[in-house]
């Protein structure tokens, strides 16, 4: 039988697309439903914050950091303050730390429950983004709480946080934590093994354990190819060495290793094991101060250095190269996003166009985080 | 319908010697309007609201309630909203198919309701090839999407337009293999005399009739929400991938017709699912009074048509949405042939007891009613297990 010869088409998806989650833009080469290639635009989203950085010197940036990754920007603004604070040798006082943990842990909840959420959404199915979305605001509740904000916290400060936990605090986040643990399970119930749902998710967008690490992907997409990395136990910073927990690979148990399915399960897993840090942070919190003291016109020593900060997306990192004055000299953010996209282009080949929603929604790609 | 016409005729109701065929084409005409604009209009504006809120609900968020009392008047605000807004068509789209589908769409949506079985009484036409005709002319849709996808000269339209068409051409195959055990059962097209040979108990419909009905029952169940685009089967309107599929590049009523039909197709899938298995307007025989016995068999045919539209929505809240090519592998591998099952078991089935079994009908109504019970103690476990507050006053 000679195979049918049929015209290609060149679809746009996107800066302004339902599922492209912000400002995304695809060339699609498709033949019919099947794709030949989506070629990721970026750029629509840039904002030169790391220029932004350079002008209003190191305590002005804070709130500039919030928006690098708006949906978990504790970790970006506890990335920024460990990068001055290791060129300027700070010590953190051990309740800000903690404070710490417990902000950005809650904050990986909140986003894992978004990316869940409108990963389920991107698939047709409403009522999980609803429930999901119930829960993330009692958890921007606790935070507005902590800090005043919802989405844009600005609450770290170089050397530790701007304000202690509010009095019951502790209770109301323990309280909250035994909501949510059985709501896991009952998302699960609702979504997560829904046979449709397995069926979209399996075997599509597999990445090998090879291509993951070739590609550079970080965080939960990395996790989901079996690989075991995670910057909280491999190259521990803040309190995380104190506290136990499992980090959650993927396992191909639905379908191929490293498919959507593993990097959805990653995600969901990973909730509860943040579930379980927050309560022996919460257990354990000492008493004393949470900022340390920090000259008013902080001033860091010349020099680079570099950290890395499990976020939500995964390994992100913060590079500083200062020529000591109140200005940074040059700033850059490593994140995970950026790397995710790349990846887009080889595994979309042969996919269906509704596949590739599905692709971008399990990478958990966030538009702002890809150009900055 | 006819008798009511010679009544009338006879009656001098038109003067003396009337031409018959006008006096019977106004009658007819009169009464499709009346039917039109009373009950199928409204239905699918009242259907958005209630869909609005039992997916509200079902989603613990509130819906649509400023609008009249608990926002029941959504539905008139909302069309006199869309009808004031301006009737864009495209610089490059072909205008003359553009504006001509959804008049399609809406004929597709209208035509229907002429062998709606309301009531024994209440019926504009008993056709002897009702269920035929209303299979055909629902099929009408799928030229009207076809022609909408093509004409915006959109490519995300287009491809919403060709899956639509994919989809409805295929499911029209099991949707008609599953009607056929039901005529084979009662040797009749015609919707009054499918109702007539069921009872109204449940145990004599014909969902329960033998296991093959009931399983034609559901595939012709899940076939029609694949006809008229509804979760889990709305890949031609896709919203996080195709937009608004065929129907992304209209505005103002032109869009509001989409709509409608697609929401009044639900009355539609519900009246033939209660005509075939349900026992259609079937109710015990308590007052020998017409007008009244024709009221409750109106209002016994409207909840079970209103109890299988809650349904979809319910499915619509719970469910994902299949991919293209599961969306045919389900059709053409699995419910083509199960189908073809069916038509022949039901054939066996009627050669060994011409008459039914009886016994049967009580087995499988009891095997429901245990299906039944079995959900209700796992949405009750469920309930415990959440720890959730529980909003029992739906009026929040």
């Amino acid at each position: 039988m000679s195979t049918l010869r049929t015209e290609e088409m060149t679809l746009n998806m996107g800066p302004q697309h339902p599922s492209t989650h912000g400002v995304l833009r695809f060339v699609v080469r498709a033949d019919g439903e099947v794709m030949r290639e989506a070629i990721p635009d970026v750029g629509y989203l840039h904002r030169s914050i790391e220029k932004i950085a350079e002008k209003v010197g190191y305590r002005g940036f804070m709130p500039y950091t919030d928006r690098v990754d708006y949906v978990c920007a504790m970790f970006t603004n506890q990335g920024w303050g460990m990068v001055c604070e290791k060129l300027a040798g700070i010590e953190v006082p051990k309740r800000g730390e903690y404070c710490r943990v417990i902000a950005a842990e809650f904050n990986r909840i909140a986003s894992h429950l978004l990316s869940v959420g409108a990963m389920a959404m991107d698939i047709g199915a409403m009522t999980p983004f609803a429930h999901v979305i119930r829960e993330r605001e009692m958890i921007n509740d606790l935070i507005e709480e902590l800090c005043g904000a919802r989405l844009t916290f600005n609450y770290m400060r170089i050397g530790g946080v701007a304000w202690d936990l509010p009095p019951g605090w502790r209770e109301k986040a323990l309280k909250y934590l035994d909501h949510f643990d059985p709501i896991l399970e009952e998302y699960n119930a609702l979504i997560s093994w829904n046979k449709i749902y397995i069926e979209r998710l399996a075997n599509v967008g597999v990445i090998t354990p090879a291509d993951a690490i070739n590609y550079n992907l970080v965080g939960p997409n990395l996790r989901a190819c079996g690989i075991k990395w995670d910057i909280r136990k491999d190259i521990p910073y803040s309190v995380y060495p104190e506290f136990e927990f499992e980090v959650p690979v993927g396992n191909g148990q639905w379908g191929k290793l490293g498919d959507s399915m593993d990097r959805y399960v990653v995600r969901i897993r990973e909730m509860a094991e943040s579930s379980k840090i927050l309560r022996q942070a919460l257990e354990k919190i000492p008493p004393g101060a949470v900022l340390a003291k920090v000259v008013r016109n902080f001033k860091p020593p010349a020099g680079e250095c570099q950290i890395r900060v499990e976020s939500g997306r995964g390994d992100m990192g913060w590079y500083l190269v200062s020529d000591g004055t109140g200005y940074p000299w040059r700033v850059h953010v490593r994140t995970g996003s950026f790397a995710a996209m790349g990846i887009i282009q080889k595994l979309s080949a042969g996919l269906m166009i509704a596949d590739l929603v599905t692709l971008i929604a399990s990478l958990d790609v966030i538009a702002p985080e890809i150009d900055r | 319908m006819q008798t009511l016409i010679q009544n009338l005729i006879a009656s001098g109701a038109f003067g003396k010697n009337p031409p018959r065929d006008l006096v019977a084409a106004i009658v007819v005409f009169v009464m499709s309007l009346v039917v039109f604009l009373a009950i199928a209009l409204p239905f699918a504006g009242i259907v958005t609201w209630v869909e609005r809120r039992v997916w509200a609900r079902i989603q613990s968020r509130v819906g649509p309630n400023r609008v009249g009392p608990q926002g029941f008047l959504q539905w008139l605000a909302d069309g006199v909203k869309i009808v004031c807004k301006e009737d864009i068509v495209p610089d490059e789209a072909d205008a003359r198919l553009f504006k001509l589908a959804p008049f399609l769409v809406m004929l597709a949506f209208t035509l229907p309701w002429a062998v709606m079985p309301f009531s024994s009484s209440l019926i504009l036409a008993d056709l002897n090839v009702g269920i035929l005709y209303m299979t055909a002319v629902t099929a009408l849709t799928v030229v009207g999407v076809l022609m909408a996808g093509w004409a915006s000269n959109n490519k995300w339209s287009l491809i919403g337009g060709v899956r639509s068409a994919a989809q409805i051409v295929s499911y029209e195959i099991p949707a008609g293999l599953s009607i056929f055990p039901v005529v084979l059962m009662t040797g009749t097209l015609s919707m009054q005399g499918i109702i007539r040979g069921q009872g109204w108990a449940p145990q004599h419909w014909f969902l329960f009739a033998n296991p093959f009905t009931f399983v034609a029952a559901n595939i012709l169940y899940m076939s029609s929400l694949a006809e008229a685009n509804r979760t889990p089967f709305d890949l031609p309107e896709a919203e996080s991938e195709l937009v608004a599929g065929f129907a992304t590049e209209y505005s103002g009523w032109r869009y509001a017709c989409f709509s409608m039909a697609e929401w009044g197709n639900l009355f539609i899938i519900g009246a033939i699912i209660t005509t075939l298995f349900l026992g259609g307007w079937q109710f015990p025989h308590v007052t020998n009074n017409v007008v009244a016995m024709n009221v409750l068999e109106l209002i016994t045919f409207s909840v079970k048509v209103l109890f299988l539209v809650f349904l979809s929505m319910w499915i619509r809240a719970t469910l994902p949405r299949v991919r293209i090519d599961q969306l045919m592998t389900a059709c053409w591998k699995y419910f083509v042939p199960i189908s073809f099952v069916n038509m022949i078991g039901t054939a066996v089935w009627v050669a060994i007891w011409p008459d039914g079994n009886v016994a049967m009908g009580y087995i499988m109504f009891a095997g429901a009613i245990a299906l039944g019970a079995i959900f209700i103690q796992r949405v009750i476990y469920y309930l415990r297990r959440s720890q959730m507050e529980v909003y029992l006053n739906p009026t929040i």
